[in-house]
């Protein structure tokens, strides 16, 4: 067949067309049910975008300010509710550094493992609704099944699948139940298991690597001056970790590493995320160790400070003598006396540095609880990730920033 | 460790850095709220600062409406934290404006991502952020009044978009007798008709 003659301009070939408004979201599958996205879109090419977050807005910060320093806690597992725990010990570590203490050795541990543990079911509910979203369903059936072991384990630990409240202030409500140790180490192998099997469903799938390679690059520098942290960040090619870069905890006597992207693009940002969960597998068993060389009855071998202006007694003394009624009681009605001062305590979360500004002018109240969610930082970058791309690729990016309604709008 | 940044600011700003303090080693600077974008430019771009990486950027109402004025002097505390991949090291600025029709200049020109963050100032206590492009309620929504954040708003006060509705919903329960289930789980089937 003889080619058609392409005598004629490219330009005469171009329908005239003006840019159509699409409104996208927010009762869209995609967008989490809380975003609103106004689309300016040239045939399916967006032109600009316009995201709107706050439907999620529930005033978490204003609530903080009206009760107890510890009333506090039960808000933050509402921040980020694919991984309460990280958040429980990033508000109980700020709160710490605003006093001036520090929780036992083996208190610390127990935040390392059951923090990973949370980060593991944050990163595995992302990659696999990315995956999900982009029409591949067997690998996120298998990483909910992973995230159910965790979650039993958690149940097991706190008593509660998602919303744990399970640190305090100068440490945690109980210490480590009997079964927990061995159920998470034998959660573990598994784990990986699934981890890899999913992967190899989609890494070798040309239409995830399609819809995902060079889609919704962020560059280096415009991921620093964004503030963008986390995955999201480490995939940009910059190896920025609190974990390492400002260790807290016991995660300096770890040996983990950092897994860095290259591209930026939304497939690298999958790839950090899985390589996290084996790395936090990895920071799990070396606490675990950890925790079995503390020798039983050592000051070291307790999950909570001992300081009665802090820790709330223990039940039986409570029920058994004045003493206990009346810590109990000064607790609970006043509050810990947090002396005046200002301090921004932050830690790497699921998605990235979750910092809190906390101020307090004494007594039992907080006068100020700013949190940093880090995909509030992400979404805004995402505007330049979006923009200049098709339509559908919104989808896996925005699906790849892990955006959380309740960390995102507070 | 970052001490560093507090005395390059000290020695080049003089006395527009009114206060500098290192409590439980948060490095933090108090500058004039004139100097504030020439003070963030300096720790962008000095390259023994470089702090190229935008942290956080809030504010606090520093006003307590039981003891205090409303409209008194260095109401609202805007601060901006910034970190430097490069040092690792990170310092907050902070700067105070006035209750009486809060401004400050926008630090959009020296960190991108100040966008979001001031539209939130903006929105929770009500400081205008000058030449920022697109200054816009963020976590609420543009018929809201007042900034929720400041201390002065009470917690309970609820806008409703729509309007409550007045009286009672005639679809809840105790139901017709030949609709629905009874409240009640242990009542017998038989008891229901």
């Amino acid at each position: 067949m003889e080619p058609v003659d392409l005598d004629f301009e490219e330009a005469d070939l171009e329908l005239p067309s003006e840019p159509m408004t699409l409104l996208m979201g927010p009762s869209h599958p995609a967008m989490h049910g809380t975003i609103r996205m106004i689309l300016k879109l040239d045939g399916e090419t967006v032109q600009d975008v316009d995201i709107q977050p706050g439907y999620l807005h529930r005033a978490f910060e204003k609530m903080s300010e009206r009760g107890t320093w510890s009333q506090v806690f039960p808000y933050t597992d509402r921040l980020n509710y694919v991984s309460p725990l990280l958040n429980n010990v990033g508000y109980a570590l700020a709160v710490e550094k605003l006093l001036g203490v520090e929780v036992p050795r083996k208190g610390q541990l127990f935040r390392v493992i059951l923090g990973e543990m949370s980060r593991i079911s944050d990163h595995l509910t992302c990659n696999g609704a990315m995956a999900m979203e982009l029409g591949a369903f067997t690998p996120f059936l298998w990483y909910l099944k992973a995230r159910e072991w965790i979650w039993e384990a958690c149940e097991e630990q706190t008593g509660a699948r998602l919303t744990h409240s399970f640190f305090r202030i100068g440490g945690a409500a109980f210490p480590p139940t009997e079964k927990i140790q061995s159920q998470i180490r034998s959660i573990l192998p598994r784990l990986l298991e699934v981890v890899t099997e999913g992967e190899s469903l989609l890494l070798k799938n040309r239409i995830f690597l399609d819809r995902t390679q060079g889609v919704g690059i962020l560059t280096k520098e415009h991921a620093l001056s964004m503030g963008v942290s986390g995955p999201v960040l480490r995939s940009c090619g910059i190896d920025y970790d609190v974990r390492k870069d400002k260790p807290y905890l016991t995660y300096g006597e770890c040996d983990f590493d950092v897994p860095v992207g290259e591209d930026g693009d939304t497939f690298d940002r999958f790839m950090v995320r899985a390589e996290e969960i084996r790395q936090s597998c990895r920071i799990i068993e070396q606490s675990l160790d950890l925790m079995k060389k503390i020798a039983p009855g050592s000051p070291e071998d307790a999950v909570s400070i001992v300081d009665p202006r802090i820790v709330l007694p223990p039940k039986e003394k409570v029920y058994t003598t004045i003493e206990g009624t009346i810590a109990h009681f000064k607790l609970i009605m006043e509050g810990i006396d947090v002396p005046p001062g200002e301090v921004y305590g932050y830690t790497e979360a699921g998605n990235g540095e979750l910092g809190f500004l906390l101020v307090s002018r004494g007594g039992g109240n907080p006068w100020r609880v700013r949190v940093r969610g880090p995909c509030f930082f992400s979404l805004q970058a995402a505007h330049d990730m979006i923009r200049g791309g098709m339509l559908a690729d919104i989808i896996p990016t925005f699906g790849s920033i892990n955006m959380i309604g309740g960390e995102c709008d507070r | 460790m970052s001490k560093l940044i507090l005395e390059r600011l000290k020695a080049q700003f003089g006395a527009d850095v009114l206060e500098v303090s290192s409590f439980r080693g948060d490095d933090v600077a108090l500058v004039k709220p004139a100097r504030w974008v020439d003070v963030a430019r300096f720790v962008h771009d000095d390259p023994r600062c470089a702090c190229t990486y935008f942290v956080d950027l809030s504010a606090v109402d520093l006003c307590d409406p039981r003891f205090q004025d409303l409209d008194m002097d260095d109401r609202f505390e805007v601060y901006v934290i910034a970190y430097s991949v490069e040092h690792k090291h990170r310092v907050r600025i902070k700067t105070r404006v006035s209750g009486d029709e809060p401004r400050l200049a926008s630090v959009i020109p020296v960190w991108s991502g100040a966008n979001w963050m001031e539209r939130e100032v903006f929105d929770m206590y009500g400081v205008h952020f000058e030449g920022h492009p697109d200054q816009r309620r963020i976590l609420t929504y543009d018929e809201f009044k007042g900034h929720p954040l400041r201390k002065d708003y009470p917690a309970n006060r609820a806008q409703p978009l729509v309007e409550y509705r007045e009286g009672t919903f005639n679809k809840l329960g105790p139901f017709l007798q030949d609709e629905g289930m009874p409240l009640n789980r242990s009542a017998a089937p038989d008891e229901r008709n």
